[in-house]
């Protein structure tokens, strides 16, 4: 470990691999504070805004529900619940059109809203330190906290204390490293004592020896409200420390690296380094569950670009329609030309705005067309190299490509395709406008499907065997009374034979397998 | 409800492109092309002229017969480049018909028949020029003598007249006109027993390098650098290869002077400056890893320099760049770097 005294971190900085230096556009939403979005005549809840499963919904078309109401019941360890964000009734529970990187359609609780915003919540844990950790992480998948960075990591299972190491550090990540968004620079200006006592909480939990939030060198004026808000609520075992804006700083790994100098491991969690890092929204938000017991639905929402007419951050239920956003930052300028849930970097790109926005929704960014990349032609890889020079995961994307192009896939394995984080460095430095980082997202895709048919062959394999083997021996020991009956030698000798011939079979197909399996297992 | 065209991400332009890079590099090479015309005359310009139409020619026909789209490929300046460099490799006064023959192995040839823009194993202009050396030595190796040293310089028209019917107007003839370059001179004199001293004495030696060739040369290095500093090339092979040549050459050259050019000399002539910024660093045909960049150029430097000294040709770019190029996907895989929390 290369953090001996706590106080070591932030005196200096670790550098990553690669990197882009980036405009960073986020002035242009932040002029007007931090705005809450009215209430849509429909929300429309997508049911899974997890990683894993989701939980299992316990509500019927028809219901009136209240704001803050789960519409879950979590049944396994890694669930998180899903809330009405308003008060209103259940008309449809239907797939939707919704924002997914690979899915078009999910299923969706669809509530047309009475308007009233009746809300219910959690009890509210004033004094929360009398409760202890376990209660702590329960309240926070209760009120349905999943990572607010995008990732949507169901956020109690990182503050998991039994199983890991111990934490040594907790960061608070606001290095919101992509251009144009905003909403935790927002929620770090406007509401600071949010950010900070959740953050407190959250060190709690995990009993961290450290805590710090890390912001980015340009962000001024955000350290100066932490600052004083520190020093209004009186804490003093939490570090403000402004590290240097590169993309993709934001991310858990780069931003791990650049504070203590660790790597973590590839295929390894943060917690592996006794590292854990949490979004500034997540810590916002946990204080919210925690001291109001107030469920997670809405989050903020940077909606921006030179694509709409007032750029703004606003505080959203979840499920609000995009459209319905949008109209509320003054309506889409004329030259507008594509819509993008998230950054420009790594941002989907929507085909229309009639889809809900999610607990994963940071941004929405219209871009005109002097802004996008034109559509162009895309062209062989010249092997330029620039995209090696970028990746922050240090990775050849090249040669990724080549192996991934002539269907190698177990060779991009070997090549750490799992260590590629799809920040789009690669993509948007590459003068053949390859899609690049689609491509590995799509192979990384394919390999964990044909892993899964793998087992699922193995596992089919196993269960064959088990019966060939009980038909043998039932067979066998037919034969056996059979021959005791009948006591002629003469045709169990053929049966002898052919029995004979059936175990060798067997035998070498049993020693074909292992090498199949020996082989895989070495790659 | 609003439609929009969805796009893979990511969604802010793209800084390069091909045609931006390989646009880039042509116009590093016009200071040394200058040089070129200054010191050499004007008939390189008719040759560059006539080499990027026969490239394009060859990469429509190419293109056409690949059934690919000709716009983005023929836009991309990949074809006049390598007929750029083609050219800047051999003597001003080629005929047409070599040139001709010199760029069908290198577009049609070493490009396409291997799979086009990007996957090309040798680099284009490299094989074109091997093919001419050793099918034309003759044509190959007839310089001519910087235009201040020439009892008749060669003009426009002349130089026309010879690249286009072979012949020169009277008075002129190509045994006349042309002039053994530096290497040569090393090579000829150093194998006849002749000390540097004695070589150094004809007048096609300048300050540190050829006459003309040196200024040249630093037309080269002043447009690489240039690339450098606009990271249209890895500093890598440039580096690689120049320190290679002088850490190989300053011991000789330190110890028995008599008999070895200096290391200003070794890089101010011939075609190494040339190499070190703008053949050694194509892309395609070269190593991608940042150790395999470094592991290229100093092989490039390397077999160079043993065949200036050892071998046939006065000039070994062609070859020593033809051969790392075989090396490069043993380099590749072996060069591969550590990956983040690997
Ligand atoms: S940046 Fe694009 S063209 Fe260059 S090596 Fe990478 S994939 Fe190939
Ligand atoms: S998308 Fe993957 S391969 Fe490309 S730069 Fe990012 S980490 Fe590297």
């Amino acid at each position: 470990m290369s953090i001996d005294a706590p106080q070591d971190i932030g005196q200096r900085f670790w550098r990553f691999h690669g990197g882009l230096s980036l405009r960073h556009w986020k002035q242009m939403s932040l002029q007007h504070g931090l705005e809450q979005a009215p209430l849509p005549a429909q929300l429309i809840v997508p049911i899974d805004q997890q990683i894993g499963t989701p939980a299992e919904l316990t509500v019927s078309v028809g219901d009136t529900v209240l704001g803050g109401q789960a519409l879950t019941r979590r049944t396994e360890a890694h669930h998180v619940n899903v809330h009405a964000p308003s008060s209103g009734r259940i008309t449809a529970i239907e797939d939707r059109p919704v924002i997914h990187p690979r899915l078009d359609c999910q299923r969706c609780v669809v509530i047309d809203t009475d308007g009233e915003d009746h809300q219910t919540t959690l009890p509210a844990w004033d004094h929360w330190p009398e409760y202890n950790h376990e209660a702590l992480r329960e309240r926070l998948a209760e009120a349905g906290l999943a990572g607010l960075g995008g990732a949507l990591f169901p956020t109690h299972l990182k503050l998991d204390r039994s199983t890991e190491q111990p934490t040594r550090l907790l960061i608070i990540n606001g290095a919101e490293c992509e251009p144009y968004i905003a909403a935790d620079e927002s929620l770090m200006r406007w509401r600071p004592e949010q950010v900070l006592l959740g953050a407190q909480i959250l060190s709690r939990i995990l009993d961290a020896e450290q805590c710090v939030i890390a912001i980015e060198d340009q962000m001024g004026e955000v350290e100066n409200h932490l600052r004083q808000t520190l020093k209004a609520l009186q804490i003093d075992n939490l570090a403000i420390i402004k590290v240097p804006t590169i993309y993709p700083e934001g991310g858990e790994r780069q931003l791990i690296r650049v504070l203590t100098g660790d790597e973590v491991p590839a295929g390894g969690l943060p917690q592996d380094l006794g590292v854990v890092v949490q979004n500034v929204g997540t810590a916002a938000a946990s204080y919210q569950a925690v001291v109001d017991g107030q469920p997670l639905i809405s989050r903020v929402v940077s909606v921006t670009g030179r694509g709409v007419n007032h750029p703004v951050n606003l505080e959203a239920r979840i499920g609000t329609p995009v459209w319905f956003l949008i109209e509320q930052a003054g309506g889409y300028t004329e030259q507008a030309a594509r819509l993008v849930m998230g950054g420009p970097l790594m941002g989907i790109s929507l085909p229309d705005d009639d889809r809900p926005v999610t607990k994963a929704s940071n941004c929405l960014l219209t871009m005109i067309d002097t802004d996008i990349q034109p559509v162009a032609e895309e062209m062989p890889c010249i092997r330029c190299g620039k995209c090696s020079e970028v990746c922050p995961a240090a990775l050849l994307p090249q040669q990724l490509l080549a192996q991934i192009r002539g269907n190698q896939l177990e060779e991009a394995r070997a090549l750490h395709l799992d260590a590629c984080i799809e920040c789009g460095c690669c993509d948007y430095v590459c003068p053949s406008q390859i899609p690049l980082t689609q491509t590995y997202r799509q192979a990384k895709h394919d390999l964990a499907l044909s892993d899964l048919a793998q087992q699922q062959a193995d596992r089919a394999r196993d269960r064959h065997e088990f019966k060939e083997q009980r038909l043998a021996e039932q067979k066998a020991r037919r034969r056996q009374r059979l021959e005791s009956r009948r006591e002629q030698p003469d045709n169990s000798k053929s049966d002898d034979i052919k029995a004979a011939i059936a175990r060798a079979r067997e035998k070498r197909q049993a020693a074909a397998d292992q090498n199949c399996d020996a082989t895989e297992s070495q790659d | 409800m609003r439609q929009f065209d969805p796009q893979p991400a990511p969604h802010i332009p793209a800084p390069s492109s091909v045609r931006r890079m390989m646009l880039q590099v042509l116009v590093a090479l016009i200071p040394g092309i200058a040089a070129h015309v200054w010191f050499f005359g004007p008939a390189i310009a008719i040759q560059l002229i006539l080499a990027c139409g026969f490239a394009l020619g060859f990469e429509a026909l190419c293109l056409k017969a690949r059934g690919r789209p000709l716009l983005p490929y023929l836009n991309d300046l990949s074809a006049p480049l390598t007929a750029v460099l083609y050219v800047l490799c051999l003597p001003p006064l080629m005929p047409w018909y070599t040139t001709a023959i010199g760029l069908l192995f290198a577009i049609v040839v070493a490009k396409h028949l291997y799979g086009g823009l990007g996957h090309n194993l040798f680099n284009p202009a490299m094989v074109g020029y091997a093919v001419i050396l050793v099918a034309f030595p003759l044509h190959a190796t007839s310089w001519l003598p910087p235009a201040s040293l020439a009892e008749n310089p060669i003009g426009l028209m002349s130089a026309l007249e010879a690249i286009f019917t072979g012949g020169l107007p009277a008075p002129l003839s190509f045994d006349a006109i042309t002039e053994a370059t530096p290497l040569d001179h090393w090579q000829n004199g150093i194998s006849s027993g002749q000390m540097m001293s004695e070589i150094r004495q004809s007048p096609v030696f300048g300050d540190y390098g050829g006459v003309g060739w040196e200024w040249i040369a630093n037309g080269y290095l002043l447009g690489g650098l240039y690339l450098m500093a606009r990271r249209i090339i890895s500093w890598r092979v440039p580096v690689a290869l120049l320190g290679s040549v002088v850490i190989l050459t300053l011991p000789g050259s330190l110890i028995d002077p008599d008999t070895n050019p200096l290391v200003m000399e070794h890089l101010f002539t011939g075609g190494i400056m040339l190499a070190a910024f703008f053949i050694a660093t194509d892309p395609v045909s070269g190593s991608t890893t940042p150790r395999g960049m470094l592991i290229f150029g100093a092989g490039v430097a390397i077999l160079t320099l043993i065949i200036r000294r050892w071998g046939a040709y006065p000039e070994g770019i062609a070859f020593a760049v033809l051969m790392m190029n075989m090396a490069v996907p043993l380099i590749d895989r072996h060069t591969r770097t550590r990956v983040f929390g690997t």
